[in-house]
């Protein structure tokens, strides 16, 4: 059993490493060379996809949208590890798992609805012009 | 914390419980990352909409015809600027220096500024061409996811200033450090959606 001037002590300890975390302080790994790592990720990231739009890189618009969007996903990565500085430590995890829960709902919103959309229109009764063209094109 | 040391102080009889564990030391920075979360699903579904909708034309300009790509170059480049000089304040904030964050806060502030500023431009070009939300299902769905976030950057540079006016009078005291925290995930985070917006809608909508 402690006594109860312990207890006060190891509190006021407990409050200044809350307070350091929440009010007070930086994620210990948000440094000046963290910041800048990410802003040059960034930018490698950025000027690739524009690059390949602008200077008509690859004539394929499929196999550049898919590249596009990969180099996408990858500079989400960074903003996330760089800039928001998330890792698995950070508020005991829950953010992590919130983000982790969010990223796979997310996953499902976008990638349902773009794949009921697009097989939609194959599964539409024959009527429009639209549905005479895909017709024709199987 | 100061309720739970007096709690501790007046209690006499032995506690047979952890007292300190189960205790959200942080709340108010992971409630705002679940706020923020949540706006990931608005965005979510407007990049859905989008998704679906953005190959609408009915007749009307197509992306090719309406984006200006040397200006979402610029645009991009405000941003992102704007989200590191941001960072450069939090790091003069961990410093505790109030001169240096409050620059680099205007710094960040006028990059915001003026992505947004070139943001209307481009909406009023566009709408002043006859390529307004009104044109096509495209075009509406256009508006509303970047127009959405450009709301979501204007409040946010609203925030900001407000919050710098409180640094200038009050100081860099624990509320406003909380207060910048949040304001830091939350300007970040904006850019991470924009990383999405040029992609996702502008680039490979030229593509196409």
């Amino acid at each position: 059993m402690t006594a109860p001037g312990d207890e006060i002590h190891a509190h006021g300890g407990d409050a200044r490493v809350a307070h350091g975390h929440d009010g007070g302080g930086q994620p210990a790994h948000a440094t000046l060379k963290g910041y800048l790592t990410g802003f040059v990720l960034a930018v490698i990231l950025t000027v690739i996809p524009f690059w390949l739009v602008m200077g008509h890189v690859i004539g394929d618009a499929g196999v550049a949208s898919a590249v596009i969007l990969g180099l996408a996903a990858v500079q989400i990565v960074v903003h996330v590890v760089y800039f928001l500085h998330m890792d698995t430590t950070s508020e005991h995890g829950w953010n992590m798992l919130a983000l982790i829960f969010t990223a796979v709902l997310v996953t499902i919103v976008l990638g349902a609805s773009i794949w009921v959309m697009y097989t939609e229109n194959a599964n539409m009764m024959p009527m429009a012009s639209q549905s005479l063209h895909h017709a024709m094109g199987r | 914390m100061s309720t739970t040391t007096q709690d501790n102080v007046n209690t006499d009889a032995p506690q047979f419980y952890c007292a300190e564990e189960p205790h959200p030391e942080n709340g108010t920075l992971l409630g705002f990352w679940i706020y923020l979360m949540s706006d990931c699903f608005i965005f979510a579904s407007l990049f859905a909409c989008y998704a679906v909708l953005g190959t609408r034309y009915a007749a009307g300009p197509s992306p090719r015809q309406v984006f200006d790509l040397p200006m979402l170059a610029v645009n991009t480049a405000l941003l992102l600027l704007s989200s590191v000089t941001f960072g450069f304040a939090m790091l003069e904030m961990a410093k505790n220096r109030r001169g240096p964050t409050l620059a680099w806060l205007t710094v960040a502030g006028a990059f915001a500024a003026g992505f947004v500023g070139l943001e209307i431009r481009e909406f009023a070009h566009l709408v002043a061409a006859g390529a307004g939300p009104d044109r096509s299902a495209f075009l509406s769905s256009f508006f509303t996811l970047v127009g959405t976030h450009g709301l979501h950057v204007t409040v946010g540079v609203v925030w900001l200033v407000t919050l710098m006016v409180q640094i200038g009078r009050h100081g860099l005291n624990e509320t406003n450090r909380r207060r910048l925290n949040c304001l830091s995930l939350f300007w970040h985070f904006l850019d991470l959606i924009w990383v999405g917006v040029f992609s996702f809608v502008y680039l490979v909508g030229v593509l196409r």
